[in-house]
């Protein structure tokens, strides 16, 4: 059989060759080459190819994954955030209404401690005045009775006689008290 | 073209290249007609370029791939998920991966070969290629039914459920011609009869152009146009029956596998 076949195909070109008979040759160097073809494809071709589809599969999943907890976070942190600016927006309020209820208080005190320095300096005055009415009572009193003593005198030092002249006195003595007076204010 | 070396014709008469050209001379030693063949040197120059491209396609293995690097895994994906899992399914498909990878593009070169000037030499145009391909396929199939079912696999194989008894004494002899005898057979010979058949088309035009061309008739040198625009067409599909073929050699084989391997559920 073999040496049939080998005789067919070396007849070739030269006689009528039937096509479906192999040349032996030919068949063991496809085999060979598909073998070693084979091999490297198990060797070396799958496993990189496989090898890259894996770690690009895992990247896109860990990606996805990396995705998903960034996204988790956010949202916590937003959340977090509300939660603060709620807290916030209360502590401001809390703080305004005690602030006003300090500023009402504040104005109250106020109020009354003015009320109270008022009321002080009203008495006072009204002590001072008092008293410097007394003083003015008490000096006008005895500078009277000097007056009236020393106008008496004069009078009863001048003659008497005549009412021209007891006019005249007086007016002196009236004139005399107003230079001393103004002498005294000055 | 090869044709073009073909000895001139008779102006009279003209005869078609047949089978018989269909054998080039050996390159080792130059010109004998047994050796080292250009199908052989053509073969060799397959494994080492295929070889090379993915090798290099693949070595790099970034996440974010070249335009080599995405070629390479285009291509390996194409065998790995739209032959092989969608045929074997998506749980043991993996492990035949290499095997149909090998093959669609070890058949895939060696037939582009035909189309490429100069080469014009598909290598599965003479059948014993095809006889090894389809035979590793074969062992490859009955050893993955046997491993998956033991012995029990030819009568799984051979023995279609559900059939009434009095009809299987004609429908087993059937299934094991079909299955065991004449599909061996058909898959080599689909490859290697499309190959050849496209080859001898090339040989023909190429040397009927040229005879017509050798006339010394005008109207006869003018129809050679005719046949170069025919010649053109039958390229172009010759092209197209390439690529078709290797899918088809490997599509066949992973059906051959999946068959195998669920013997029990069909």
């Amino acid at each position: 059989m073999n040496q049939q076949i080998i005789s067919a195909a070396a007849q070739g070109a030269a006689e009528s060759a039937n096509p479906l008979v192999p040349n032996p040759w030919e068949m063991g160097v496809v085999l060979a080459g598909f073998a070693v073809l084979f091999y490297i494809v198990v060797k070396f071709v799958v496993p990189m190819f496989e090898k890259t589809f894996a770690e690009r599969a895992e990247a896109i999943e860990g990606g996805i994954a990396k995705a998903e907890k960034a996204q988790a976070e956010a949202s916590a942190a937003l959340e977090e955030y509300k939660q603060q600016l709620h807290d916030a927006r209360a502590e401001a309020n809390r703080i305004r209404e005690e602030a006003r209820a300090e500023g009402a208080q504040i104005l109250a005190e106020l109020k009354t401690k003015a009320a109270a320095e008022s009321a002080r300096i009203t008495e006072q005055a009204h002590a001072q005045i008092e008293s410097e009415r007394q003083a003015a009572v008490v000096s006008l009193r005895s500078e009277v009775g000097t007056l009236a003593t020393t106008l008496a005198e004069r009078i009863v030092g001048e003659s008497l006689s005549d009412d021209e002249r007891a006019a005249r006195v007086v007016d002196r003595f009236l004139a005399d008290l107003e230079t001393q007076s103004a002498g005294a204010a000055k | 073209m090869i044709a073009l070396a073909l000895p001139a014709q008779d102006s009279g008469t003209f005869t078609p290249p047949g089978i018989d050209q269909m054998h080039l001379p050996a390159i080792l030693p130059w010109g004998a007609s047994d050796g080292f063949s250009k199908q052989m040197l053509l073969v060799i120059l397959s494994v080492v370029l295929i070889a090379t491209f993915f090798i290099l396609a693949a070595r790099k293995q970034q996440l974010v791939p070249g335009k080599l690097q995405f070629a390479g895994e285009m291509a390996y994906g194409f065998v790995r998920n739209s032959i092989a899992k969608d045929i074997i399914g998506g749980r043991d498909f993996m492990k035949f991966v290499p095997l149909l990878f090998s093959l669609f593009f070890f058949i895939l070169v060696n037939n582009i070969y035909g189309a490429i000037p100069v080469i014009q030499l598909p290598s599965f145009s003479h059948v014993g290629g095809a006889y090894v391909l389809a035979a590793v396929v074969y062992v490859t199939w009955i050893g993955i039914g046997i491993k998956k079912n033991g012995l029990k696999y030819f009568k799984l194989a051979t023995v279609p459920s559900g059939v009434p008894w009095y009809i299987l004494p004609i429908v087993v002899p059937i299934e094991i011609i079909s299955n065991f005898m004449v599909r061996p057979v058909t898959h080599s010979l689909r490859l290697f009869a499309t190959m050849m058949a496209g080859h001898l088309i090339v040989m023909i035009a190429g040397s009927g152009i040229e005879f017509l061309v050798m006339q010394e008739n005008v109207l006869l040198k003018g129809a050679s146009v005719l046949v170069l625009v025919g010649a053109v067409a039958m390229y172009m599909l010759e092209a197209l029956i390439m690529v078709l073929q290797a899918y088809v050699f490997t599509l066949l084989t992973a059906i051959y596998i999946e068959g195998a391997l669920h013997a029990d559920s069909h």
